[in-house]
């Protein structure tokens, strides 16, 4: 019993453990120079795009293992008519509707030949990987277009102002910890947050008790929470201590927060995990599975025009280039977050994890000074580890069950002589 | 007597769960032709994957002794070596390759490197000629019927020169014409290459017209072994040893259930196969079912049942579909799953796995995926209070064994499964509940649990329509039987009229209904069927 704990236990949160190891390797590989302030910080607002699409790729994963190769060319679309619209000089408002507009255009461009026609996802994306960077491409005439509109970087996090002004700068007295200024309103916040998750762990729990539904140990949850809640207040300290809250942060925050709920607590996100799991099933089960594929693409490419907008904001321009690989980082964040390659199983709490351990390695081995084409070489490595561990896993499971199933029968037969 | 060909000795296999095979033996002489005859399930095609060596050597208890030694098969190659070919129910033809490329697939013509199609085609066409096949070896088998197909099937096994050849079910997606052709080469070459054959088949008139000797199958043991070369055997004999078991109280009784009007009724209810669109899989059906009756429709696979249940609801199989649907006695068209569900009907998927559940998820998840709109708000914001409610609920009422709601179904039993799917239909409230093989390949404490609940839901009023392939099942627990057979209705009558004998003479054709019913010469009962 004790055993298939801890197996459970490596199951669940092994991804975790092995994110968290990582950090503290490349805590020692770069001299502590990679917990800096500013090191989070800019891991953050360089890798807000993987967030943001990794998220929408998991619903298109869920749906049966299906990917979307296109978004780093929808990124790139939608990313440049943005630049050029801000380019002239028209409000900025208008060009982040524009890309969120042409986000979902593509979308139910793609899920209407996926759901409807039953394109092979693989083609239609394809098709739009290709097309969607020719297009972008012709409206950038090959050029690069810069992104100079102030507010809009400030807003969606580009240049050195793209934080959470300090509003809470003039209030109390100055907070200094050895020789460095925090941000009130960062450690304001982090404190609210780490309270929020405590108070909200134990009501949910006593609720739960209240109705007689069945709860995790009672230390488990202290230990856990105590530790979420640390986590917090750590990171928020972090952030503190260089510029603040990035705006980027709030938007992953915000994104991640809406597609968590639509995933575990709407019949949509519950549609997306049964067509997945069992496409036949759900189709007899009265769900219009066309519609729950149409759903999963339209909501990508939301997602991939929202993506644009941080993209070009971090990146003060646009350019032919812009975009490329993305679709990659966002299916590997996946996968490395525990996303089933045949659908119906992940979560975004996986997309989460998988894509900081991408983002923690980029950056330490960027630090670290690891040539460019080592570090595809270890990130294949990675993914391939990371998925390897969970094929074993459910290998595991399969013969141990089997084992059981065989042992009921010996005992029957037993049973039936004496 | 002629020389002993092939012995199984004892032959026991068994699944997780189950036991196959008990002891089996079977006795084939060269040059004979011997039918292996048994229900769905009792253990037939097991047999033959065991002589195969499609379960290998080890997997099974007991001896192969074959032309006077005995074989361990790890392998279909160790087997086909030997000259044992199995030609399975489902034709294993690549379309979009030549007949000379499929005979020849996996035992290409030419040295090692390089194929010689000069020498494959020629080949080809000398075993096409020996089973009578005029066409062009480089024809695809797309353009070409099943019937020929099938005969693509024996040559190829001819080229790989089988002394024993296995024929599971060879024609059962055959026409009249084409299957007595079929029969007719099988004694063509039993005359004229001395071949042994095995085939396997529901269809007892087949039987009679081609074996030389007839052994029964049944719950996983040889009942009998008939020899028909020197004497006529009835096809009432043969379906005594198929059937012969006593039906005991394993099905719990009803009691003080009222029978209401009818609930469901289908009228002329034709639907076409959807990839073969010439070919009828339900053919002018009528049946109906009434509040708070249990109706069975009994059936061997293949004769339309999950054809028909699936194209009732929501027209979820099928093409051309055509006829009357009637719920409370109001005319009604039923477009989708959705539509069906919303009428008040459900359907029990007969594949549990396959159609059934979504097994990565949760008994939770899966209890409420067929009415999600009664667990949330506006359909839209799942209420998971009431949903673990609910799968709670459910899970007490049906005794479902299992830790927690939060357990995945791929990790529980087959006949908890099985209250996971009844669960989950039973809270979509349906009025009509189709049940498809409800008790498939589950153990008999959680079969009599199964019957327990269809006994609930008929005294709550609904009507409950079962399909199974399970005779003593069938006139166990229904209140009316339909026999279906190829498509068709072949027979409606009262449980307490049923028995065993009468039903299957219904589905072989045979006009009597007792059970002691003369001979019928294989003639008549064709233009029957």
């Amino acid at each position: 019993m004790g055993a298939s704990k801890v197996k459970n236990f490596l199951r669940k949160y092994m991804m975790l453990i092995a994110t968290v190891l990582v950090v503290i390797a490349f805590y020692f590989i770069t001299n502590g120079q990679s917990l800096n302030p500013d090191s989070i910080d800019r891991l953050i607002s360089q890798n807000a795009y993987v967030f943001v699409l990794g998220t929408g790729m998991l619903l298109c994963i869920l749906t049966g293992g299906n990917i979307d190769l296109s978004v780093g060319s929808v990124v790139c679309l939608a990313g440049s008519v943005g630049a050029i619209i801000m380019d002239n000089n028209l409000p900025w408002a208008l060009a982040v509707f524009v890309m969120l507009f042409m986000g979902l255009l593509v979308g139910l461009w793609h899920g209407y030949w996926i759901a409807y026609v039953k394109v092979p996802p693989f083609i239609a994306t394809l098709v739009g990987m290709l097309a969607f960077r020719g297009l972008a491409n012709i409206f950038l005439k090959g050029k690069d277009v810069p992104v100079r509109n102030k507010e809009f970087m400030n807003v969606f996090g580009g240049s050195d102002t793209c934080y959470v002004p300090d509003f809470l700068k003039n209030v109390g007295p100055e907070l200094t910890i050895r020789g460095v200024t925090l941000n009130k309103t960062c450690i304001v916040f982090a404190i609210l947050l780490a309270l929020g998750i405590v108070i909200y762990t134990f009501i949910n729990r006593a609720r739960l008790v209240k109705n007689g539904y069945k709860v995790d140990n009672l230390a488990v949850v202290i230990v856990k929470t105590v530790l979420i809640a640390a986590a917090t207040l750590w990171f928020g300290y972090k952030l503190a201590c260089y510029r603040g809250i990035p705006t980027a942060l709030i938007w992953i925050a915000l994104v991640l927060g809406i597609f968590a709920y639509i995933t575990t607590k709407t019949t949509l996100g519950r549609n997306l995990y049964a067509v997945g799991g069992n496409e036949k099933a759900t189709r007899l089960s009265g769900i219009d599975t066309r519609k729950v594929m149409f759903s999963a693409y339209t909501l990508m490419g939301v997602l991939s025009g929202f993506a644009s907008i941080l993209v070009i904001a971090r990146g003060q321009k646009s350019g032919p280039t812009v975009g490329v690989g993305f679709e990659m980082d966002a299916i590997a964040a996946c996968f490395i977050g525990g996303a089933s390659a045949y659908g119906g199983t992940g979560s975004i709490g996986g997309v989460i994890i998988g894509a900081t351990l991408m983002g923690v390695i980029n950056q330490g081995m960027n630090m670290a000074k690891t040539p460019t084409n080592y570090q595809k070489v270890v990130k294949g490595v990675v993914l391939i580890l990371a998925v390897l561990f969970d094929v074993l896993m459910q290998l595991k499971r399969k013969s141990a069950k089997k084992k059981k199933a065989v042992k009921v029968i010996t005992t029957e037969e037993g049973g039936a002589k004496s | 007597m002629a020389k002993v060909l092939l012995e199984m000795k004892s032959i026991t296999k068994t699944f997780p769960g189950v036991k196959a095979l008990d002891n089996v033996n079977l006795q084939v002489e060269e040059g004979e032709i011997h039918a292996l005859v048994g229900e769905n399930g009792a253990g037939k095609s097991t047999l033959m994957n065991v002589l195969s060596g499609i379960y290998p050597f080890g997997t099974y208890e007991g001896d192969i002794v074959y032309d006077g030694e005995v074989c361990k098969f790890h392998n279909i190659k160790d087997s086909e070596k030997k000259g044992i070919v199995i030609i399975h129910q489902e034709l294993a033809l690549v379309p979009y390759l030549t007949i000379g490329e499929n005979m020849f697939l996996g035992n290409e013509q030419g040295s090692k490197w390089c194929i010689d199609w000069n020498k494959t085609y020629a080949e080809a066409d000398k075993y096409l000629a020996m089973v009578g096949l005029t066409d062009s070896s480089k024809t695809l088998i797309k353009d070409i019927g099943t019937g020929k197909q099938q005969l693509v099937e024996i040559a190829k096994a001819l080229a790989k020169n089988a002394r024993l050849l296995i024929l599971d079910e060879p024609t059962s997606s055959l026409n009249e014409t084409d299957s007595r052709a079929l029969l007719d080469l099988m004694k063509k070459l039993q005359r004229e290459e001395g071949l042994t054959m095995i085939i396997i088949s529901h269809k007892l008139n087949e039987v009679s017209y081609v074996a030389d000797k007839i052994t029964v199958v049944r719950d996983g043991s040889t009942i009998e072994t008939m020899d028909s070369k020197n004497q006529e055997i009835s096809e009432a004999r043969i379906i005594k040893g198929m059937v012969g078991r006593e039906i005991t109280d394993r099905f719990p009784k009803r009691h003080d259930v009222k029978i209401g009007d009818v609930m469901m009724e289908v009228n002329n209810w034709t639907v076409y196969h959807p990839e073969f669109s010439e070919r009828k899989v339900v053919d002018d059906v009528s049946i109906n079912v009434r509040a708070g009756e249990v109706v069975g429709i009994y059936g061997l696979m293949g004769a339309g049942r999950t054809e028909l249940a699936m194209s009732i609801f929501g027209r979820s199989y099928g093409i051309g579909i055509s006829g009357e649907l009637k719920l409370r006695g109001e005319k009604i068209t039923l477009k989708s799953p959705k539509k069906a569900i919303k009428a008040g009907l459900a359907y029990v998927t007969e594949d549990r796995k396959g159609n059934g559940l979504v097994l990565s998820n949760s008994i939770l998840r899966n209890t409420t995926l067929a009415n999600l709109e009664g667990v949330s708000k506006g359909g839209l914001f799942i209420d998971q209070d009431k949903e673990t409610e609910v799968a709670q609920e459910y899970v007490e009422k049906l005794k479902t064994k299992t830790p927690s709601v939060e357990q995945l179904v791929g990790n529980l039993s087959g006949g908890n499964q099985q209250k996971v799917l009844l669960a989950k239909w039973m809270f979509a409230n349906p009025d009509v509940l189709i049940l498809d093989e409800p008790t498939r390949g589950i153990d008999v404490g959680a079969k009599y649990e199964i019957y327990c609940i269809i006994n609930d839901l008929a005294k709550a009023g609904k009507s409950v329509v079962m399909i199974s392939s399970e005779l003593p099942e069938v006139i166990g627990m229904s209140d009316r039987i339909y026999i279906m057979n190829q498509a068709k209705i072949v027979g409606e009558m009262k449980a307490s009229e049923a028995t065993q004998e009468n039903i299957m003479a219904r589905i072989v054709g045979v006009k009597d209904e007792s059970a002691n019913a003369e001979a019928v010469d294989a003639d008549s009962v064709e233009s029957e069927a």
